[in-house]
């Protein structure tokens, strides 16, 4: 198998097993045997991608032309090589947690929802692997498109709510600012190949530089940069599988990953630093990390707290690239993945105290944690890496971009960064205390989901564990111990990306 | 066999025009349509073909009764009325399969062999004005199909009386249209003595820039403007599309405009061409500002509408606007712009009107209201309507994204910045009146239960193909570029001889 059919094979897995899902939609065994083997085969031919490119083969590939002069292709480099194992990785992960969230709360229109998962995943290698703008914007439009139906699964009056509000920003973003921009970049320079180095320098200068990077910055709506972050907590309708991979990894990821790619390849970063037409970025990306920081705080329910958790870690990747040094991007790069890892986890540990309890709400979760232990260590270990703390693989991202910072001597950066993860603790740590230590306030609720009221000659007895169906505190335990692996093997992702910054 | 080959031009024209009486003569609607398809879908195999012989810049010229040009009548081909006469023949060709279904449904039995002679007299007159060289029978077969069209709009009244209104409004500012551009060709002939379009072009250089020739201009670029509801003149569009019947709106929205659209073309590039003295100057001045207020005012209107058919009446006026826009900007880019949304919105609207024709047919109505829970009940016919809703609006993948990113691209070269960005909000607006149909069809419960009513495969088989094409042809432009390319840079040459 050569490399370039690889890089088709990416494309087309997923699809055919969306197509495999609808066929298989009447048996429900089958149906989800199809999504795993498919998330396993995607996984096994990303990784096969991997070794064949590290051992230099070429991997670059012409689907076909769109218009004349703007083709649809794909080509591997390093960053979308991480994003494409990252997104491909968590989805097997992901696809298990759906399988028992999904039958533990007895959801409808299951087959739908496998299907648009596998599109949406699809469109993420697309982006992923994208060689030019063109193709990547096209694989950004799909992957809106197929994550609505996800996103409104419940049909409510919520769920319309907040899909409108999701598919107006992202839709509005992409094609009002987005597209305005990169057909700038195509009249300006004559074509839209990530190029390293980047395309733009000596044909745009002057006041346009940062104007144009506003276009790309703002029009990128799924980098949640503020204020065009409302989409994200309104995603958060969709059920808990859903808001774990899209609006913890692939969607928001695509999102700073675009970021990233118009950065390093479009701009350069060298060009980006040369013309200052990324410092005003800095500070709107450093506002955004500390206010969502602390809107996060005011929120009681956890998937909304998680959620401005996450437009507020999104920024430190636009942060990175902002910083224009190599030691930013490497930062914001590796960002991608360590809260990949984290985030997901976190929303895995939220679905499953909602699949075991039907609490949504923080204030309700007092003395869960020794009722679900496995849970709420696993969020204990996710909110770590979040927060940054070693051995956590989070702490990696943050000493980078604090090296970046230093760099360009952006000191007030440093100590945002630093405020940034005093909040953390201050908005994530206290569930887990509150679990772990406060005893149950009134504990009829837990009693009777426990059975322990069954039991009076012992009222001082622990509660008996109760924890989610398997399916859903297997995938966060996994993804926490991941959190811990990615501490002691960061060195791996660095030499990953190294040549992102040494052209 | 060549001699058949060379008679393609003619028999183009001539086989619906002589259908026409037949299917009178036939009387049963049946057998008319019978005959009707079989006519459509044989200008749909000529069309093809002549569109294959000029597709690298060749012209076809046709002497009709072998009378030499410019004396002569002229049927002149080239890339630009090619891609035209393939948008007619191919709707054509779909429209009349849905047809027989709609059809028996909205017309009285009497009626329908009739409304196929109206139907086949209307296609050829499209066909005629799209691929004759000659101004005065250019004429004439835009009267052929605007009368056709009259009674066809007229025929809606069997569900709606407000249909015969309709129509007069129609007749009568067709028929201002129609007159104010009979006296533009009448003082151009006073002029230069001539009615073949590229013979007046090469006088109209020689005689210099008369007063005479001028007014000329303004008539006819008024009357062609009447004809293809530029803004402020279409307010017969409207009604027009709301009352008559679906299958001849779904004819109608995808072609009739679109071929006003390429008669001014015609006389703004071939006949007077950049180098008359008016011509850059109603680019820039009149087009320019009527059709950003089009894009505008059209899709703003279109937002309050209750009748599904008139919110997409409105959207046609909008997007009219986007047609008109990538004229003014007088540049290949902006011109291709044009002619690939000209194919483009035939597709999509074609699609979304004949979707609305289904609707229709199993529910009698197309107000907002019978919308709701439409996606379960029509599951095939809301997902149709939503992949040209999804076009219209203009995501990737689907044959609108193309168009705007030509235009945009186009107003970006002219360095006219602001324009670009007024094309994308615009296409935002149709975001909400597209979304709002969507979220009353899969979030509101269905109000005669939730049993299903799909339309039968005659009708959606079409409405698929449609769908298909608008697909297709947004994920492979390539075709539908170049060809558009070739004709926008066929026609800023102006006349070759």
């Amino acid at each position: 198998m050569t490399a370039s059919f690889a890089l088709c094979l990416t494309l087309l897995i997923p699809s055919v097993g969306a197509v495999l899902i609808a066929l298989t939609g009447r048996n429900p065994n089958l149906r989800e045997t199809v999504t795993l083997v498919t998330a396993g085969v995607l996984f096994i031919v990303v990784l096969m991608l991997l070794k064949m490119t590290s051992d230099g083969a070429p991997a670059a590939v012409i689907l076909w032309y769109m218009v004349p002069g703007l083709p649809l292709a794909l080509s591997i480099e390093p960053l979308g090589m991480l994003f494409g194992l990252v997104a491909s990785g968590l989805w097997i992960v992901n696809s298990v947690y759906s399988i028992g969230y999904m039958r533990g709360n007895n959801e409808g229109h299951q087959t739908r929802f496998y299907i648009c998962f596998a599109v949406a995943i699809a469109s993420a290698m697309g982006i992923a692997f994208a060689a030019n703008m063109f193709t990547l914007f096209i694989f950004y439009e799909v992957l809106t498109l197929s994550t609505y139906p996800l996103v409104t699964h419940k049909g409510n009056d919520d769920a319309r709510r907040g899909g409108r509000i999701y598919m107006g920003i992202l839709i509005g973003t992409s094609i009002g600012l987005q597209l305005v921009a990169i057909v700038w970049t195509y009249v300006a320079s004559g074509t839209l190949d990530f190029t390293a180095g980047g395309i733009l320098s000596g044909k745009v200068d002057g006041p346009m530089v940062p104007l144009l990077l506003a276009l790309y910055m703002f029009g990128i709506g799924k980098a949640a940069l503020m204020p065009f972050h409302r989409w994200l907590p309104a995603a958060m309708v969709a059920p808990t599988p859903v808001s774990a991979l899209l609006h913890a990894v692939a969607v928001v990821k695509a999102g700073v990953f675009t970021v990233m790619k118009v950065a390093v390849y479009i701009f350069g970063i060298d060009f980006l630093a040369q013309t200052g037409g990324a410092d005003w970025l800095i500070w709107v990306a450093a506002f955004t990390v500390l206010a969502a920081s602390l809107v996060a705080m005011t929120k009681d329910n956890l998937k909304a707290r998680l959620a401005y958790s996450t437009v507020s870690q999104l920024s430190y990747v636009v942060l990175g690239a902002a910083l224009a040094t190599s030691m930013g991007v490497i930062g914001g790069s590796m960002q991608i993945v360590m809260h990949a890892f984290g985030k997901i986890t976190l929303f895995f540990c939220a679905g499953a105290i909602y699949v075991a309890t039907h609490k949504t709400e923080i204030s309700q979760m007092t003395g869960l944690g020794r009722v679900m232990p496995f849970t709420f260590g696993a969020f204990f270990i996710g909110a770590l890496s979040i927060i940054g703390l070693p051995p956590m693989g989070g702490a990696w991202s943050k000493w980078y971009l604090m090296l970046g910072a230093a760099e360009t001597h952006h000191v007030i950066i440093i100590i945002v960064l630093m405020v940034s993860s005093l909040l953390n603790v201050a908005y994530l740590l206290p569930l887990v205390a509150r679990g772990f230590f406060l005893p149950a306030e009134d504990s009829e609720p837990i009693a009777q989901s426990v059975g322990a009221a069954a039991n009076p000659q012992a009222p001082r007895q622990r509660p008996k564990i109760q924890e989610a169906p398997l399916l859903c505190v297997l995938p966060p335990c996994f993804t926490a111990f991941g959190c811990l692996v990615l501490f002691f093997y960061a060195d791996y992702i660095y030499r990953l990306l190294e040549p992102l910054v040494t052209q | 066999m060549i001699f058949q080959f060379a008679q393609l031009p003619v028999l183009e024209v001539v086989l619906p025009l002589i259908a026409a009486p037949l299917c009178v003569l036939l009387r049963r609607g049946n057998w008319a349509w019978l005959l009707a398809m079989a006519v459509c879908w044989a200008s749909f195999i000529i069309a093809i073909i002549l569109l294959t012989s000029v597709d690298e810049g060749q012209i076809i010229s046709y002497a009709l009764g072998g009378w030499a040009p410019p004396l002569g009548i002229e049927y002149r081909i080239d890339a630009v009325n090619g891609l035209v006469l393939l948008i007619i023949s191919g709707i054509g060709a779909l429209v009349l399969p849905y047809a027989r279904t709609s059809v028996a449904e909205e017309i009285p039995e009497q009626h329908r062999s009739l409304f196929y002679t109206c139907f086949l007299l209307c296609f050829s007159g499209l066909l005629g004005v799209t691929i004759t060289g000659d101004a005065f029978n250019l004429f004439v077969f835009l009267e052929i199909s605007s009368l056709s069209t009259y009674i066809m709009v007229a025929m809606g009244a069997a569900r709606d009386r407000r249909a015969l209104s309709a129509s007069y409004t129609y007749l009568i500012m067709g028929t201002v249209g129609a007159t104010f551009f009979v006296i533009g060709v009448g003082l151009i002939y006073a002029v230069t003595g001539s009615l073949n379009m590229v013979d007046i072009a090469q006088r109209l250089e020689t005689v210099g820039d008369l007063r005479t020739v001028r007014v000329a201009y303004g008539f006819l670029v008024v009357g062609i403007g009447l004809k293809l509801a530029m803004f402020p003149m279409h307010l017969w569009l409207p009604n027009a599309y709301t009352y008559a019947p679906s299958v001849v709106t779904a004819f109608l929205a995808s072609t009739a405009t679109k071929v006003a659209v390429y008669a001014l073309l015609r006389f703004m590039f071939t006949v007077f061409g950049l180098s008359f003295s008016l011509t850059i100057e109603t680019l820039t001045f009149l087009f320019l500002p009527l059709a950003l207020i089009a894009m505008f005012a059209g899709s703003t209107v279109a937002i309050f509408q209750v009748n599904m058919k008139r919110m997409l009446a409105y959207s046609s006026v909008a997007q009219i606007g986007y047609m008109l826009l990538g004229v003014s900007f007088a540049n290949v880019t902006g011109l291709t712009a044009t002619l690939i949304h000209l194919f483009n919105h035939a597709l999509m609207k074609g699609a979304l009107f004949m979707a609305l024709g289904c609707v229709m047919l199993r529910l009698g109505d197309v107000s907002i209201k019978s919308m709701r829970g439409l996606g379960k009940r029509m599951p095939w016919t809301m997902a149709a309507f939503v992949a040209g809703g999804l076009s219209l609006i203009g995501v990737p993948l689907t044959v609108g994204f193309i168009s705007k990113w030509y235009l945009i691209e186009a107003a970006l070269e002219r360095g006219w910045w602001p324009v670009a960005i007024l094309v994308v909000a615009s296409s935002l607006l149709a975001v909400i009146y597209v979304w709002r149909v969507v979220e009353v069809a899969y979030f509101r419960e269905p109000e005669g239960g939730p049993r299903r009513c799909e339309a039968p495969l005659s009708m959606l088989v079409p409405l698929w193909t449609l769908v298909a094409a608008n697909l297709y042809f947004g994920i492979d432009a390539e075709f539908t570029a170049s060809v558009a390319q070739l004709a926008a840079s066929e026609l800023l040459a102006g006349v070759m001889p």
